[in-house]
């Protein structure tokens, strides 16, 4: 198993943390990871992005050149990196945001109204736990208890009722 | 036999080599009189300066570091952060300290480092041959301005002291001449002063010493000496521009006064 | 197995200097390596040490030059062009036998550049960088654990031959998160033994002074003489280097750092598909592991050079190979990372597939 990722978004979306849970998610899982995030004046005011590997071999290269698994979470990010997408992988879009659609017939697409979701659960905050329930669900990188136990860790200072939110959002994203 | 003078074993006793008139060596004796004197010799470092005075570790008995030009204040402060313990003072001259140094002199102040700063003003470059320093008075002559300094292209000279002055982390600023016996005895007073303000503590001390520079000023040690009394100090005012005790004191007083009228 | 933790390089570094018994940090902020200030100037105070951020790196250098004449751990950090303003500082801790530590974490230059990972600081780091005669030990970490625990290893070389001591990284290895493994034990600075050169404490000995001159008819060459000789010591004794595949190949593969990476998942593409392909990555870039790299090519058809730098790495390779193999060259500069799969098809080129 080897999954690239990259998680892509506007700053503020939790796309960094999302991309910080993944791989911490990974190594309490047993699996060898790494996070490498855009960084800088990237960073600033527009679309932030990170990559993250997860993988039962070590890792030799930390870049993920052609994804596996993309998470989209606005529009700019879809024109961004849908085109890199390895055939035969997927694309994750948050469709609450993101009106494009793939014309790739080469790769899954799963679409996720993921703010609406949140919403639902009580905080829009937490749209990127949906896309990550979704993403190690469909991919079957990790277990997703890996993933519900490493909330706390990563959010450490985070309210209980909120790590609670976080892990519903996980399962919902999951079904969806 | 009752010795009523003695060589201080603040020097080494290794024969100055300075030029005749040359304002180092006083000011290199006081300084080692100073920290022999309050009892420090042994746990002070002499940071030594690029210049004329690079050979200052030879002539004060004391521990030393010779560093790059300028950078006197960020070792000191390296010194003085890892062995607070030790008392450290920095020996630069005015092109190491107002020009390439200007940006870790005023730092230094402005974290009021615990340290001691002998800055000894002669308004020129001695070691590299009587080139304009960031003290040089306007009109007065050096290698690289031979018509004289001139306002339009080399602006002001800086008055360091008035300049840190501004600064609240400047605890000790004094400015002294070498030019008469008494105002070396008020130089090696001021000195005392910067050294026990770090003893105790205090935070960032400096004294500026106005001193001849004959060989680069192209002139008889005689006629020097008139130039730092006519030109140097109506341009550098002597006297305390900062200090803390005084500073204090009248702090308390207001404090005092205060309570009287409330 | 030793506890795991994911951290980020930069962060990394930072621990990993402080366990190893670093105990004064100054710096200046610079993209990408403003998380090893940061974290400093929080862990520093819990371990006793001091934490300055200061007014310039050149004030930062200077502040080292200081500290590490009192006999303290002491480290810098910054990125290619504050790096370049260290230069002077570093070349009279060389000058004066100073031990230190600093870190460079790459940037695309040459100028402001950008802040994207690259290797064009190779000359810099590995011919001395400052003026004069003197060389840094050098260090290429590849992963965040090396990071970590490459620190340690620095101050071990550095004060045990009283030279600097560098790792240079890059924005990948500064900014990437992997879990941790330290393989070493903190080190308490207070238990070093007394070392005859420190000053600061005088009091029944001899004073000393810190200088990196002597003026001397002679003395000074006698100096850097002597300086070599512990220079030489380290090429002999201090090189480390790793290898995959070595024995066997048809075409060597060479990078260091996090370039290597990228050449190791090149690497095991080809030999997925059959080529008879190895890597060498040296760890150490000054000492450079030549007599690995000679042996390595004995019975090579080809070599090939990856680096983030347009013909620097190159260089040391040449000279250590000298002509046993031909050398081919893939160079991206600037924040250009090559892919795996990039340089695979050259792999494949060179190769004839």
């Amino acid at each position: 198993m080897y999954q690239g990722i990259i998680v892509a978004g506007f700053g503020g979306q939790g796309v960094v943390s999302m991309g910080i849970l993944l791989a911490y998610a990974g190594m309490v899982d047993g699996k060898h990871v790494t996070f490498f995030p855009a960084y800088g004046a990237e960073m600033r005011g527009g679309t932030a992005n990170c990559s993250v590997i997860v993988a039962i071999d070590e890792i030799a290269s930390p870049v993920v050149g052609q994804p596996d698994s993309v998470v989209v979470m606005n529009e700019p990010s879809f024109a961004k990196f849908e085109p890199m997408i390895k055939p035969n992988g997927r694309l994750f879009i948050n469709t609450s945001l993101v009106s494009s659609r793939s014309k790739r017939d080469d790769i899954e697409v799963i679409e996720i109204p993921a703010n609406k979701i949140a919403e639902e659960i009580g905080t829009l905050k937490i749209a990127n736990m949906v896309m990550a329930g979704s993403l190690v669900d469909k991919t079957g990188m990790m277990a997703q208890k890996s993933l519900i136990d490493s909330v706390g860790k990563v959010y450490s200072r985070a309210k209980p009722e909120i790590l609670k939110m976080n892990e519903v959002a996980i399962k919902r994203g999951a079904e969806s | 036999m009752k010795v009523v003078f003695e060589e201080t074993k603040g020097l080494t006793g290794v024969p100055m080599r300075y030029c005749p008139g040359c304002g180092h060596g006083i000011a290199h004796r006081l300084v080692a009189e100073v920290i022999e004197e309050l009892g420090v010799r042994e746990r002070s470092v002499g940071v030594v300066p690029v210049g004329c005075s690079v050979f200052l570790d030879e002539y004060i008995n004391c521990d030393g570091i010779q560093g790059p030009h300028g950078r006197g204040p960020a070792i000191a402060t390296g010194i003085k952060r890892s062995k607070p313990n030790v008392i450290v003072f920095s020996y630069q001259g005015d092109g190491d300290l107002a020009s390439i140094g200007m940006a870790e002199t005023i730092h230094a102040a402005a974290r009021s480092e615990n340290i001691t700063i002998i800055f000894i003003n002669n308004a020129i470059y001695g070691m590299t041959g009587g080139q304009m320093a960031p003290t040089t008075l306007v009109g007065m002559r050096s290698t690289t301005c031979p018509a004289g300094r001139s306002i339009e292209v080399n602006g002001y000279p800086f008055k360091m002291c008035e300049l840190l002055a501004t600064l609240p982390g400047a605890s000790y600023l004094a400015r002294t001449s070498l030019d008469k016996a008494a105002n070396v005895i008020k130089t090696k007073k001021a000195i005392e002063k910067a050294f026990k303000t770090q003893i105790q503590g205090k935070g960032f001390s400096m004294v500026e010493i106005l001193s001849p520079c004959p060989t680069d000023w192209g002139m008889t040690p005689r006629a020097a000496i008139d130039r730092l009394k006519d030109e140097m100090i109506p341009y550098f005012p002597l006297g305390v521009y900062r200090d803390w005790e005084k500073e204090e004191k009248e702090r308390a007083k207001a404090r005092e006064e205060d309570k009287v009228e409330a | 197995m030793a506890e795991r933790t994911l951290m980020k390089g930069n962060e990394a570094l930072a621990e990993g200097a402080i366990r190893a018994g670093c105990r004064f940090f100054a710096g200046y902020p610079i993209t990408p390596q403003n998380e090893v200030p940061e974290y400093m100037s929080w862990r520093m105070p819990q371990e006793g040490g001091f934490f300055i951020q200061a007014e310039s790196e050149v004030a930062a250098i200077n502040m080292l030059f200081g500290s590490a004449a009192t006999g303290a751990r002491v480290m810098t950090s910054s990125s290619s062009p504050g790096i370049s303003l260290k230069q002077e500082g570093i070349s009279y801790c060389a000058g004066a036998d100073l031990p230190i530590f600093y870190a460079n974490v790459v940037r695309g230059g040459p100028g402001l550049g950008n802040i994207a990972p690259a290797q064009g600081d190779y000359f810099q780091a590995t011919r001395g960088g400052g003026h004069g005669d003197y060389r840094v030990f050098v260090m290429a970490p590849n992963s965040v654990t090396e990071m970590a625990n490459f620190p340690k290893r620095c101050y071990d070389v550095a004060f045990k031959y009283r030279v600097p001591s560098m790792i240079l990284a890059d924005g990948i290895l500064g900014q990437m998160m992997e879990p941790v493994e330290f393989d070493f034990d903190p080190v308490d600075p207070d238990t070093f033994p007394e070392f005859d050169w420190t000053i600061g404490d005088a009091a029944g000995r001899e004073r000393r002074v810190v200088k990196s001159y002597d003026l001397r008819p002679g003395r000074l060459e006698e100096w850097n003489f002597e300086r070599q000789k512990r220079f030489d010591t380290i090429e002999a004794e201090e090189s480390a280097w790793d290898s995959e595949g070595i024995d066997d190949c048809e075409l060597l593969v060479t990078s260091y750092g996090s370039c290597s990476r990228i050449s190791k998942s090149a690497v095991k593409l080809a030999r997925d598909n059959g080529l008879a392909v190895g890597l060498l990555r040296p760890i150490t870039l000054y000492p450079f592991p030549k007599r690995a790299f000679k042996e390595a090519a004995k019975g090579v058809k080809n070599i090939l050079v990856v680096e983030m730098s347009l013909g620097q790495y190159i260089e040391d390779v040449q000279l250590s190979v000298e002509g046993a193999a031909p050398i081919h060259f893939h160079g991206r500069p600037a924040g250009g990372i090559p892919t795996a799969e990039e340089i695979y098809e050259i792999i494949k080129k060179i190769m004839g597939k």
